[in-house]
C-alpha cells in the first residue's frame, strides 16, 4: 500500500490569539478522534508533533564535507509543525484524510507520497 | 479527402492522402487512444509513445493503402501492439507488461467504446486526471491539451508562449507527479463530481479565452468548442457540461466579429450583427432552452442565457436589458466575483441610467483591471463629467492589455462602452 506524508505547516510569526483552556481541550479532543479513526481504519503509520523550527538543525553536503548549520532548512515563512504518516490507496484517498487532518488541527496540510521502499 | 472504395483500388487516381489529413485524424481521434492505452497499461508516458508510434507507421501506410475504415480503432490496436513490442524489449517494460495481462485482450483490440455505448469511455477518466485539483491550472491546461486533445507538445507551447523545452518540462513534471503521488485514473463518485468538475470545466474555458484573447490562436477557440462538446457526450447529464458547450458556441457566433481592423476589441453595441454564426447562435440557444427546463442553474448556463439574450436582439437598441439585469442578478448570487459586479453594473446603467452604474461601479475594487476604468470612463462620459472620463480613458488605456486596445482608450473610445458580456 503506498504511504504518504501529511505535514502540517505552521506560520511563521503568526499573530494569534492564545486558546482558552476549553478551546484547547476541543482541539485535543479533535485530533484524538482523528487518530483513532486513521487507527481503526488501518491508514495509520505513525505521527508526531515537532518542535518548533529554532530547534532544528540541517546538514548537507559542501565541497565533499558534511556542513552542519543551525536551522530551519529554508528561508521559508511556514515551517512543519507535525505530521502523519499513512497508508493509502491512492491520492484521492490520502486527500480525504488530509482534509479531515486540517479541520482538526486548523493548519495547512502538505500530502507527499513517500518514495517506493527501496528494498521492496 | 476521404478516399472511397473505388479510388483505393486505383492509387494513381486516388486524391493523396496528405501528411496534413493525417495529423488531423489523429489529432480527432488520438485523445480516445490514449486513453484506452493508459487504462490497459497503467502508464501516461507508454500510451503517449504507442500513439507516437502508431502515427509514424500511419504515415508510412495510409498513403499507400488508404484510410482503414475505422481510423480511430486502427490507431488503438496499432499503438497496442507497438506498446507490446516495445516493453517486451525493455526489462522494466516486461515488469510492467507481467502485471497487466489480464487488462489485454489476446487476440482482439481493446474495446474501442461505442459512442453511448456501454463501457464507459476512457476518455472520462483521462480529463479527471488531466484536471486533478493537486495539479497546477498550468499543468491541467497542459495535460489536457496535449493527452485528451492530441495536440504536440510544441502546439501546446506556441499556444502558451513558452519554450518547447519549458512545457516539456511542464508536461513531464506532472507526469511524475500523477505517477508519484498515485493521482488515480477514475470518474469521481457523484458525491465529488461538483467539486472535481469544477476544474475540468474552467480549463475548457480557460482554453477557450486563450484563443480568443490571442488573435494568433484562434484554432485553442476551436480545440476549447471540441473538448466541450466531448465533455457534453460523455456527461449528458451535468447540466453545467451543456452550459458551458452553450456559453462557448454563442461566443464563438461573434468571434470574427469583436475585432476592428486594427485589432481592437469592437464592443458588442458596435458589431455588425448580420455577420455573427446564424448556425451557432441556433445550436447555443437550443442548449440553452434545454439547461432552462432541467432548471438546475449555474454559472456557465447563466452566462450562456445572457449571451443567448443578446443574439435574439437584431440591433443593440432592441436588447432586452431588463432580462440580462435579473440573469446578472442570479449570476452574482452563484458566482459573487468583482467581474460579474461589473457587467451587472453594465446592464443596470441600461435600463436605469449612467448615474445609478456608476455608483455600483465605484464600490467596486478593480483597480488593475482595464475593463473597470473603461467603463468608468464611457460612464462619467455620458454624464457629462469630462475631465474626470479623461483621467478613467487614460488609465484604461495604461492597463490595456494590447497595443491597439490601449490606442483605441487613449482616443477617448467610442459608443456606448458595454463589456462582452
Amino acid at each position: 500500500m503506498p504511504q504518504y506524508l501529511l505535514s502540517v505547516h505552521t506560520v511563521e510569526g503568526e499573530v494569534r490569539e492564545p486558546m482558552t483552556d476549553e478551546e484547547m481541550q476541543q482541539s485535543w479532543a479533535k485530533i484524538s478522534a482523528l487518530n483513532e479513526e486513521l487507527k481503526s481504519a488501518g491508514a495509520w503509520v505513525f505521527a508526531g508533533a515537532l518542535h518548533g523550527p529554532d530547534t532544528a538543525t540541517v546538514v548537507r553536503m559542501s565541497d565533499g564535507e558534511v556542513l552542519t548549520t543551525d536551522g530551519p532548512f529554508a528561508e521559508a515563512k511556514e515551517h512543519l509543525g507535525g505530521f502523519y504518516a499513512i497508508e493509502a490507496e491512492d491520492l484521492d484517498a490520502a486527500l480525504a484524510w488530509a482534509s479531515k487532518a486540517t479541520a482538526a488541527v486548523g493548519k495547512p496540510i502538505e500530502v507527499r507520497p513517500f518514495r517506493d521502499d527501496p528494498d521492496a | 479527402m476521404t478516399p472511397t472504395p473505388d479510388s483505393v483500388r486505383e492509387p494513381d487516381a486516388a486524391p493523396r492522402l496528405e501528411e496534413a489529413e493525417i495529423g488531423r485524424i489523429f489529432r480527432e481521434e488520438s485523445g480516445r487512444s490514449v486513453a484506452a492505452l493508459i487504462r490497459a497499461f497503467g502508464d501516461i508516458d507508454v500510451a503517449e509513445d504507442a500513439v507516437q508510434d502508431a502515427f509514424a507507421v500511419a504515415l508510412r501506410k495510409w498513403p499507400r493503402d488508404g484510410l482503414p475504415p475505422n481510423p480511430g480503432g486502427w490507431i488503438t490496436t496499432t499503438a497496442r501492439n507497438r506498446a507490446i513490442d516495445r516493453l517486451r524489449r525493455e526489462s522494466r517494460g516486461r515488469e510492467l507488461l507481467s502485471e497487466v495481462p489480464m487488462l489485454l485482450p489476446a487476440n482482439d483490440d481493446l474495446r474501442i467504446p461505442e459512442e453511448g455505448g456501454p463501457v464507459p469511455d476512457d476518455r472520462l477518466r483521462l480529463i479527471f486526471t488531466c484536471c486533478h485539483p493537486a495539479l497546477s491550472t498550468e499543468a491541467q491546461v497542459a495535460l489536457t491539451l496535449r493527452l485528451l486533445g492530441g495536440l504536440s507538445t510544441k502546439e501546446v507551447a506556441r499556444s502558451f508562449l513558452v519554450t518547447d523545452a519549458a512545457m516539456a518540462q511542464r508536461l513531464a513534471r506532472a507526469k511524475r507527479k500523477i505517477k508519484a503521488a498515485r493521482i488515480p485514473y477514475r470518474v469521481p463518485e457523484d458525491h465529488e463530481l461538483p467539486a472535481r468538475l469544477r476544474p475540468v470545466l474552467a480549463v475548457v474555458y480557460l482554453v477557450y479565452n486563450a484563443g480568443l484573447t490571442s488573435p494568433a490562436e484562434p484554432s485553442l477557440c476551436l480545440e476549447a468548442i471540441r473538448l466541450a462538446r466531448i465533455l457534453a457526450t460523455l456527461m449528458p447529464d451535468e447540466p453545467e457540461v451543456a452550459g458551458l458547450l452553450a456559453l462557448l458556441l454563442l461566443t464563438e457566433s461573434r468571434r470574427s466579429s469583436r475585432t476592428r481592423p486594427d485589432g481592437s476589441l469592437a464592443l458588442l453595441g458596435e458589431q455588425d450583427r448580420r455577420r455573427w454564426d446564424r448556425a451557432l447562435i441556433v445550436e447555443g440557444q437550443a442548449m440553452v432552452r434545454r439547461c432552462l427546463r432541467r432548471n438546475q442553474p449555474g454559472a456557465y448556463q447563466l452566462q450562456a442565457t445572457i449571451n443567448a439574450v443578446h443574439a435574439d436582439a437584431a440591433a443593440i437598441e432592441q436588447t432586452d436589458w431588463p432580462q440580462i439585469v435579473v440573469l446578472y442578478n442570479q449570476l452574482f448570487a452563484v458566482a459573487p466575483t468583482p467581474v460579474v459586479a461589473l457587467n451587472r453594473a453594465i446592464a443596470i446603467g441600461e435600463v436605469r441610467g449612467a448615474a445609478a452604474a456608476l455608483a455600483l461601479v465605484d464600490e467596486l475594487d478593480l483597480d488593475n483591471y482595464y475593463a473597470f476604468h473603461a467603463t468608468r470612463a464611457d460612464l462619467l462620459r455620458r454624464l457629462g463629467r469630462n475631465a474626470e472620463a479623461a483621467a478613467a480613458y487614460e488609465r484604461a488605456a495604461f492597463l490595456a492589455p494590447t497595443d491597439a486596445e490601449r490606442d483605441f482608450l487613449s482616443l477617448g473610445g467610442r459608443g456606448p462602452r458595454s463589456t462582452e458580456p
